[in-house]
């Protein structure tokens, strides 16, 4: 039997706040496979942004696995979880967190260069598909939000990732920048066969994905 | 992988070449100042070296008289009648005017083949080497110089010290009309059989100079400028320390992106460490160019206060050597590495998911500034045992050290005193009062580096202005003849005297000779009795009838120098002329070497063969001119014969001028270092202050009110620092004259202030500070509106 592309099993993560312990996330499981696109939605403070930053190896859970193609990323030190990041994982952030001093051209292939997978030809081409052809040479800080998102966008799949994990990427944006972006991703994780999971306040923009899991409490719902 | 992160790191200073050229001018200004110091260091240790090795003193052994009398050549003959392979050589001094020339005259046939013979350039016939009027051999560099008139030829050959000759010894008998050579050199291998040769004569047997006795001597001197050089390389690795801190700070967001993408901690710490590598490798070199320019326009001063104040003969020229400019890279490499230690800790330790915010750049915490406030008083109660207990220059120097960065680490706590103090009335004078108080910990370091350059510049400029003042009233009581006569012979001089006598006040005969105190060189004068000596003399201790004693041949005179070094008392006897008791202790500003005076009488009977050729003449100072001319055109003294009292006070002065040329020059680059390194903060802190003077513009003060507030600050800032450097300043000139001094020179001075200067380097300090802070002013007055919109469109 083929592993799924994301595994998460049993989560447990719990930080220190006034001497005592706050649970963010208590037991959460979640299983997501290629092609597919799954919402993360729940109020302020439910600890969605906590189980991305869990899935990509940002940070370790208490308790738990988080599986990657069948692979534990609890198994590996910094160094191998920074490595399957770079290699297998997309991330797009809600604050874009762009690299200030590099052209956009130079952001957008900035991972795929890490990874060594950089191909120019796609490159042109996500830039073109996102509308950010003419502004190649310029810098982050001469780019409106929505445009400083689409770039992050591009940099997420120039290097071909198996699972895209994006934190309320459509957060910083007005409505119909919004949707528009959000298209623009859905189109191109379709293309390249990638997972996608993604944390969003919006239940209107949460039910164009094609599953939808609500955190409440710590606890998964609707999964 | 490691080249995207490198490239994206490395990206940042693209986007902000200013941060680039403040962290390169850090680094090549640091380099310089070190690099251009050693260079003069170790030109100046070549030159000592190449004197030492001279006729292999550096290896063979030499017999002579105890007394550094010549030795008789009965003497000599008998030992090599004996067997003993010895070789005779006369050394003495050539003057003529101020043209000098160090005579060697050797034997080449006795002389040990261990004696490095000079290596002669071009065509020379060696017969002329030994016959009439024979040949001396010298550097280039000697012979391009000032000369005694009168030689033989000469010929330029390799291995001469500068301001030497070496000829045959029957040359040198002749131009320095001594007959007996001054030493023997000994053959190591000595023939068998025969027993050692102290027991076959009385003479002094000397070991070979390991290093030689300039070297000894200069070195307190070249200790000093190591430490001015250290200091300005502590003051530049503040700039580095500033730029590298404002980089890392800027680059945090970039490091957890690059992270969050998946480039592991040690690929962008390995990048930021060749990155830095790289940029000090360029700084290095550049910094290596302009300290061999520092040095090459410094070396002729520094010649000349060797030659003043040591008698050392370096030339005044610069050669590259490849093995400092390998050091400077080194300890450029090194110095951003202390300097990069702390911005790579905190990148080491940096939580992945930490906020993106920018934190406040250097920003201390009451913790880390309560902790460096008792680190400055554990350096402040080490430097005061040091001060009380502490012996010899080094003792002096990690005195110095500890006051100096002590005073550093305490200035943030003292500002922050200060400036809990002041109780503004109204918003916008408490907001200031808040605001510069919040800035305190950013510009710290800047702030630091301007205390050590005013500190080490009231410090120096204490010392050189008390030495100066000292020195001056000194010379008023030594030269208090109105004229100085030469004679070309003691017979000469003799005649001019008695000629005299009855047309002047007095007629003070001077006379001294080489000879060897303590086994040390040591020069002794004959003096006659007279009030001249007994009104002016400057005596440091001395008893009720010293020159009582010294007229009637019971007592003697010995300098500063000679008492110090020996630890002597009044009292205690100095072995010449059978023991002689300390009547008084004189100070001798300028003299290397101990100096001891007895009366004309005692010095006669000690040194028969040593007679007056020199005198001064007491006059009427109206008259001296008249007398001066009548010398020249009545017994036809050449010119340089007769030189009057400001010639002579003139000649002095120079030479000590000479002697803080070099030390004025570094202190002035040091206070340039310093501004350079304020203007570093201050950009920095315009940069990171953004978002706290937009809220401030907003709600309703003008860009140009702002810009006049920060323009103020930095010039309040600086006043402070000028105020705590004062104190900080005066300790360390008493560190210098009491301690320093005595250790270097041999003499102690007096302390004195000059409030004048003080306020010329406040001057100097708010000039420095307001330059540096024009730039980020005037931005901030000119800055467009949406810039400071752009704080707020940025908040979330």
């Amino acid at each position: 039997m083929t592993a799924s592309l994301l595994d998460l099993r049993d989560i447990r993560k719990t930080y220190p706040s006034d001497g005592k312990t706050l649970t963010i996330l208590d037991g959460v499981s979640l299983k997501l496979e290629a092609e597919e696109t799954v919402a993360l939605t729940g109020e302020s403070g439910s600890g969605k942004s906590t189980l991305l930053h869990l899935t990509g190896g940002l940070d370790q859970p208490d308790a738990g696995q988080v599986r990657l193609n069948g692979q534990d990323i609890g198994m590996l030190d910094d160094a191998g979880r920074a490595l399957m990041r770079r290699d297998r994982i997309g991330l797009i952030f809600q604050q874009f967190n762009l690299v200030p001093s590099l052209t956009i051209a130079a952001n957008i292939a900035l991972q795929a260069r890490l990874a060594g997978r950089h191909d120019a030809t796609f490159c042109a081409e996500l830039a073109a598909r996102l509308g950010l052809s003419e502004m190649l040479s310029r810098y982050p800080e001469q780019l409106s939000g929505g445009q400083q998102q689409r770039v992050a966008i591009a940099r997420a799949l120039a290097h071909r990732p198996a699972l895209i994990l994006a934190d309320e990427p459509t957060g910083n944006l007005d409505e119909e920048t919004g949707d528009a972006v959000l298209t623009l991703l859905l189109e191109l994780v379709a293309e390249t066969g990638a997972g996608l999971l993604m944390v969003t306040h919006s239940r209107r923009l949460a039910g164009r994905l094609s599953r939808h899991a609500n955190l409440s409490r710590g606890r998964l719902e609707g999964n | 992988m490691l080249y995207p992160a490198f490239q994206s790191l490395s990206s940042h200073w693209r986007r902000h070449p200013g941060q680039l050229v403040m962290l390169a001018l850090g680094l090549a200004l640091a380099t310089a100042l070190w690099s251009g110091v050693q260079a003069i260091n170790a030109e100046a240790r070549t030159a000592y070296d190449r004197a030492a090795a001279t006729l292999g003193q550096d290896q063979l052994s030499r017999l002579e008289r105890s007394d550094g009398r010549p030795v008789p050549a009965a003497e000599f003959l008998a030992l090599r009648a004996a067997g003993y392979l010895v070789s005779p050589v006369i050394s003495g001094e050539l003057r003529d005017g101020d043209a000098r020339l160090r005579l060697l005259g050797i034997d080449p046939l006795t002389a040990p083949s261990e004696t490095q013979s000079p290596t002669l350039t071009g065509d020379t016939d060696i017969a002329d080497f030994f016959t009439a009027p024979g040949l001396l051999l010298a550097s280039q560099a000697t012979a391009d110089g000032d000369l005694p008139a009168g030689l033989p030829p000469l010929r330029i050959a390799e291995n001469v010290p500068l301001a030497a000759a070496i000829t045959d010894i029957s040359t040198a008998a002749r131009l320095l009309d001594q007959q007996d050579p001054s030493y023997l050199l000994i053959a190591p291998d000595q023939p068998f059989g025969l027993p050692p040769i102290t027991d076959a004569t009385s003479l002094t047997l000397r070991s070979p100079e390991v290093g030689s006795d300039i070297a000894r001597l200069t070195d307190s001197f070249h200790l000093n400028l190591t430490a001015f050089g250290l200091l300005s390389f502590g003051v530049g690795l503040f700039i580095v320390h500033a730029a590298i801190g404002l980089a890392f700070e800027q680059r945090r967001a970039t490091i957890r992106t690059l992270r969050a993408l998946g480039t592991p901690l040690r690929t962008i710490l390995l990048a930021l460490g060749l990155e830095l590598a790289a940029i000090a490798a360029l700084a290095g070199l550049v910094g290596i160019l302009l300290g061999y320019v520092i040095a090459a326009s410094l070396m002729p001063g520094v010649a000349g206060t060797l030659r003043g104040l040591y008698g050392a003969e370096i030339e005044g020229v610069l050669r590259f050597n490849p093995d400092w400019a390998i050091a400077a890279i080194a300890i450029t490499l090194l110095g951003t590495a202390v300097a990069a230690a702390q911005a790579m800790v905190r990148t080491a330790r940096m939580p992945l998911l930490a906020p993106a915010m920018p934190r406040a750049w250097a920003q201390a915490s009451g913790r880390a500034l309560r902790l460096q406030t008792l680190a400055a008083i554990a350096l402040f109660a080490l430097a005061t045992a040091l001060a009380v207990f502490g012996t010899g220059l080094y003792a002096a120097f990690a005195c110095l050290g500890a006051l100096l960065i002590g005073a550093a680490l305490a200035l943030p706590a003292v500002m922050t005193s200060l400036l809990s103090l002041v109780r503004p009335k109204g918003a916008f004078a408490d907001w200031v009062v808040a605001d510069t108080r919040q800035q305190i910990p950013g510009l710290s370091l800047a702030l630091m580096a301007l205390l050590l350059a005013l500190a080490a510049n009231i410090g120096v400029s204490t010392m050189v202005g008390s030495f100066r003042t000292t020195f001056l009233s000194w010379l008023d009581q030594r030269l208090a003849s109105e004229l100085y006569v030469t004679a070309a012979t003691p017979d000469e001089a003799a005649a001019l005297m008695q000629a005299l006598a009855p047309d002047v006040d007095a007629i003070l005969p001077i006379v001294s000779a080489p000879t060897r105190l303590f086994d040390r060189p040591a020069d002794v004068f004959g003096v006659v009795d007279h009030p001249t000596y007994r009104q002016a003399w400057p005596f440091l201790a001395a008893t009720q009838d010293a020159w009582d004693r010294v007229a009637d041949g019971t007592g003697i005179l010995v300098n500063e120098q000679l008492f110090r070094r020996e630890t002597l008392s009044l009292g205690d006897v100095v072995p010449l002329a059978d023991g002689l008791p300390i009547v008084g202790i004189y100070t001798d500003y300028g003299n290397p070497n101990g100096q001891a005076i007895v009366s004309l009488t005692r010095f006669a009977e000690t040194f028969p063969e040593d007679r007056p050729r020199r005198f001064a003449i007491r006059i009427a100072p109206e008259d001296a001119p008249a007398l001066a001319t009548r010398l020249r055109t009545e017994f036809g003294l050449p010119a340089d014969a007769v030189t009057n009292q400001a010639q002579v006070k003139a000649f002095s002065v120079d030479v000590f001028e000479q002697t803080f040329r070099v030390t004025g020059a570094l202190n002035v680059l040091t206070l340039g270092v310093a501004g350079i390194a304020l203007l570093t903060s201050l950009l920095t802190l315009a940069n990171l202050r953004l978002p706290q003077l937009a809220p401030i513009w907003a709600i309703g003060a003008s860009r140009a009110t702002l810009a006049k507030v920060e323009m103020a600050r930095s010039l309040a800032l600086a006043a402070i620092t000028f105020v705590f450097a004062l104190p900080v300043g005066l300790a360390l000139a008493w560190i210098l004259l009491a301690f320093v001094n005595v250790e270097a020179f041999g003499w102690r001075l007096p302390m004195q202030v000059f409030p004048a200067d003080w306020l010329l380097l406040l001057a100097l300090a708010l000039l420095a500070a307001g330059l540096a802070a024009l730039g980020p002013t005037l931005r901030l007055a000119r800055m467009p509106p949406a810039r400071l919109t752009q704080v707020f469109a940025q908040e979330r």
